[in-house]
C-alpha cells in the first residue's frame, strides 16, 4: 500500500520553481530518503507533505487524505521534524515532551513503548532546559516529540545536519528500528554516505528528482569505471585531474581523488604520464568499486 | 481543555524565565507613574523670581514677602536697572522677573498709575502663562487687602476647579499611563510572542498538530492578560497612596472598561502578528505604530479639542483616547455607568471587529 502518493506537484516563489513537476510514490513501512545539496527543493517538498504549505498544482494524497483539502486529518497522523531545532529551548526535556504530548491529545505514557530506546539516552538530561543540550541530544529529543503520538508516517528534513559522526549513526539505527514497526519514513538529507541506510533514495537537483531507485540499482547501473589516485601533492591533484581532460569529473575523497568518465575509457598509462610531467610523486592508481557517494555525483554533475 | 491548560502552562513558563522581560514588564508601569509624578509634571514649582524694585516702599515689600512664602516663588535676588533683566534671564538663573515702577505705593493709594511689569521667559510658552498667572494671583490679593477705597473694589472671581482642585496634573497623566502600558504590553508582547514561534520555528510542528488555532490564540493572550491585570492593580495602587489620586468612581465598572482595553489591545497585537514576519518587525510596529500614535493623539499629552479638525478625526480611531476619557470620567469624575456608555459602546465595536480580522487573517499554513 502507497503511503504517500505524489501527482504532477509544483510550488514556485518568485517565478522560480521549486518544486517542479514531481510525481512518486512511497510504500508503507519503507525508509525513502530525498538526498540533494542545499537550496534543491527538499524543505519545500516536506511543507508541502506535511499542509504547512499548498502546492501551485498538482495532487498529494498522505495516508489516503489530499495535502489541500483534508489538511486537518493528515495533521493528525503525521509526525514532522522541521529542519533546524525547533523545542522551545527555555523549556526543559520533560516540560517540552509532555507539552507536546498534550498537543496531540495522547501522554507520555500511552506511547512509551515506541520512545522507550531514545528516550532512555536522554533521560539523564530531564530537567535541563532543551537549548542546552548538545545537538545530537536536541535532535534525540525532536525525534522524541515528533513520535510522541504514534504517527503513521515521519517526515524528518535534515535530522542529522550538524550533528556529530557517532550520533548520527545512532540516530539512524532509531529509524531502522522504527521501520520495523511499521512507521513509514521520510527523511531528507545532504549526506551522501546517509543514502545506503534508505530503502528507496530519490536524487533531487532543482525542484526535481533525477532518479528513484534502491541504493543497490543506483551502484549496480552505474556505468563506467571509478579510478582512485594518489600522489604526495594532493593539494594540486585535484585540479590537474580536472583539466586533464574534457568530460572527465574528479572529486577529492579523503586521501585520495576519484576520477570518473561516463563516456569513455581512460588511459592508466596516459594519465601516469601526464601526472609525472606535472611534477606529481608516489603516483597510485587503481580501478575501485563505486560508492553510492560517487554515482550521486556523476548524476549530479550529468 | 487539558491541551489548552498545558499551553497556557508553557506560555507562563516562557514568560516567568524570561526574568529581564518579565522585570521591564511588571517595572515598567512603576517608573512611568513615578517618571510622571514627580519628574515630567505640568504643575509651577520652584520658580526663580528676580526683582526689580524701583519704589521699595511698604506696598512692594509686603508683595515681596507673600511671593516668597508661596511654594512655587523662590526669590533669588534684586536687580537694581533694566538692562541686567535680560542678563539674568538668558543665564537662566531666573525664570520671571517682576520690575516695580517708582513711588508704586503712592501712586496706588492715589488712584494713579502704579504699575508692575512681568516679565516671563516665553521660551516654555506653558510654564511662562501658568507663572504670570500664579503671579497675578498674589498681587491682586495683596492690592485688594491694602485698598481702603470702596469705590474701587475690583471684581476678584472666585475659581473652583471641579475635581480636581489642585490642579494636579496626576489627575491627567494616571489614565494616560494607564492607556498607554496596557496598550504596550498586551499589543506588543502579543505580537512578539506569536512571532517568536514563527522565528523558532515551533510554529511549524504546532500546525502540523490537530491543535485549533483558535486555542494557540487564547492561551497565548492569557498569561498578557494577567500580566497587565496585575500592572493596572499596582499603577492604582500607586495613585492612590503616593500621588494621591483617588479613585471616585466604581472599582467594578474601572475594571471592566480596562477588561475591555485589555483585550482590545491583545487583539491589536494578534492581527500585528499576522501582518510581520520577525520579531524585531513586530517590536518596531507596535512600539512605534502604537505608542506614537497613543502619547500624541489620545489626548495622554495634547488635549484633543485644541488639535488640528483632522487629527480630531484621526483621534477618533485610536482606541487608547476612548479608554483614557473613560477612565477619566470614572476615575476622576465618578460618573456612572450611562455616562461611558458611548466609550465602552465604541471600545467594544472596535474590540469585535479587531478580533474578527485577525482570526480571519491568522494563517493555518506559512504562506
Amino acid at each position: 500500500m502507497n503511503n504517500v502518493i505524489a501527482n504532477r506537484l509544483t510550488k514556485s516563489f518568485n517565478n522560480v520553481k521549486v518544486v517542479d513537476d514531481l510525481s512518486f510514490s512511497v510504500d508503507e513501512g519503507e525508509i525513502y530518503g530525498i538526498i540533494g545539496p542545499d537550496g534543491s527543493g527538499k524543505t519545500t517538498l516536506f511543507r508541502i507533505l506535511t499542509t504547512l504549505i499548498s502546492p501551485d498544482s498538482g495532487s498529494c494524497k498522505v495516508c489516503g487524505f489530499d495535502v489541500t483539502k483534508d489538511y486537518k486529518a493528515i495533521r493528525n497522523v503525521v509526525g514532522y521534524m522541521p529542519g533546524r531545532f525547533s523545542l522551545y529551548q527555555d523549556l526543559t526535556v520533560q516540560e517540552n515532551l509532555d507539552f507536546f504530548a498534550t498537543v496531540f491529545n495522547t501522554t507520555l505514557g500511552e506511547n512509551y513503548s515506541l520512545i522507550r530506546d531514545i528516550y532512555v539516552q536522554i533521560e539523564p538530561f530531564k530537567d535541563r532546559p532543551a537549548g542546552k543540550l548538545s545537538g545530537g541530544m536536541k535532535q534525540k529529543l525532536a525525534l522524541c516529540c515528533a513520535l510522541v503520538h504514534r504517527p503513521q508516517i515521519l517526515f524528518l528534513d535534515e535530522p542529522t545536519t550538524g550533528v556529530d559522526p557517532v550520533s548520527r549513526k545512532e540516530f539512524w539505527e532509531m529509524l531502522k528500528n522504527l521501520k520495523k514497526i511499521g512507521i513509514t519514513i521520510i527523511v531528507s538529507t545532504p549526506y551522501m554516505d546517509e543514502a545506503s541506510q534508505c530503502d528507496k533514495i530519490a536524487l533531487m537537483q532543482n525542484g526535481k528528482f533525477l532518479r528513484v531507485d534502491t541504493p543497490q540499482n543506483f551502484i549496480n547501473n552505474y556505468s563506467g569505471k571509478i579510478l582512485s589516485v594518489k600522489s604526495d601533492n594532493i593539494y594540486n591533484l585535484l585540479e590537474d585531474l580536472r583539466t586533464y581532460k574534457s568530460l572527465i569529473t574528479a572529486f577529492s575523497f579523503g586521501e585520495c581523488c576519484h576520477l570518473s568518465s561516463m563516456y569513455n575509457e581512460i588511459d592508466i598509462d596516459n594519465l601516469i604520464d601526464y601526472l609525472i610531467k606535472r611534477k606529481h610523486k608516489n603516483i597510485v592508481i587503481s580501478e575501485i568499486i563505486p560508492s553510492i557517494e560517487d554515482c550521486f555525483l556523476s548524476y549530479l554533475n550529468r | 481543555m487539558k491541551i489548552f491548560i498545558s499551553f497556557v502552562r508553557k506560555e507562563f513558563h516562557h514568560i516567568i524565565r524570561d526574568k529581564r522581560t518579565m522585570l521591564i514588564l511588571l517595572g515598567m508601569p512603576i517608573v512611568q507613574i513615578l517618571l510622571f509624578g514627580f519628574a515630567i509634571t505640568t504643575e509651577v514649582n520652584n520658580v526663580n523670581v528676580v526683582v526689580l524694585d524701583h519704589s521699595k516702599d511698604d506696598i512692594t515689600r509686603k508683595i515681596k514677602e507673600r511671593i516668597a512664602a508661596s511654594d512655587y516663588f523662590n526669590i533669588i535676588g534684586e536687580v537694581d536697572n533694566q538692562e541686567n533683566i535680560n542678563s539674568v534671564l538668558l543665564k537662566g538663573d531666573a525664570n520671571l522677573v517682576i520690575a516695580f515702577s517708582n513711588d508704586f505705593a503712592s501712586n496706588l493709594k492715589k488712584g494713579g498709575d502704579a504699575s508692575i511689569q512681568l516679565i516671563a521667559d516665553g521660551t516654555e510658552p506653558n510654564q511662562a502663562s501658568m507663572e504670570v498667572n500664579y503671579i497675578s494671583g498674589i498681587l491682586n490679593s495683596v492690592v485688594s487687602e491694602g485698598s481702603n477705597n470702596i469705590d474701587k473694589i475690583t471684581i476678584i472671581p472666585q475659581v473652583k476647579m471641579l475635581y480636581n482642585p489642585q490642579l494636579k496634573s496626576a489627575y491627567n497623566f494616571v489614565p494616560g499611563v494607564m492607556g498607554m502600558i496596557l496598550m504596550l504590553i498586551c499589543a506588543m508582547m502579543t505580537s512578539i510572542a506569536i512571532v517568536r514561534e514563527r522565528e523558532i520555528g515551533t510554529m511549524e510542528i504546532l500546525l502540523v498538530s490537530p491543535l485549533k488555532p483558535i486555542i494557540i490564540i487564547i492561551s497565548k493572550m492569557i498569561p498578557y492578560c494577567v500580566l497587565s491585570i496585575l500592572n493596572l492593580i499596582s499603577i492604582l495602587l500607586l495613585s492612590v497612596y503616593v500621588l494621591d489620586v483617588p479613585i471616585a468612581g466604581n472599582i467594578f465598572l474601572l475594571f471592566s472598561v480596562s477588561l475591555i482595553f485589555i483585550i482590545l489591545a491583545l487583539s491589536l497585537g494578534l492581527l500585528i502578528s499576522t501582518l510581520v514576519d520577525t520579531q524585531m518587525a513586530a517590536m518596531l510596529a507596535s512600539g512605534m505604530g502604537l505608542m506614537m500614535p497613543v502619547i500624541i493623539l489620545s489626548g495622554l499629552m495634547f488635549p484633543i479639542e485644541s488639535m488640528p479638525k483632522i487629527l480630531q478625526y484621526i483621534s477618533a480611531i485610536i482606541p487608547a483616547r476612548w479608554y483614557i476619557e473613560a477612565i477619566k470620567k470614572i476615575m476622576i469624575q465618578g460618573v456612572e455607568f450611562q455616562y461611558v456608555i458611548k466609550e465602552i459602546f465604541i471600545l467594544s465595536i472596535m474590540t469585535i471587529s479587531l478580533i474578527l480580522v485577525s482570526l480571519k487573517k491568522f494563517k493555518t499554513k506559512l504562506n
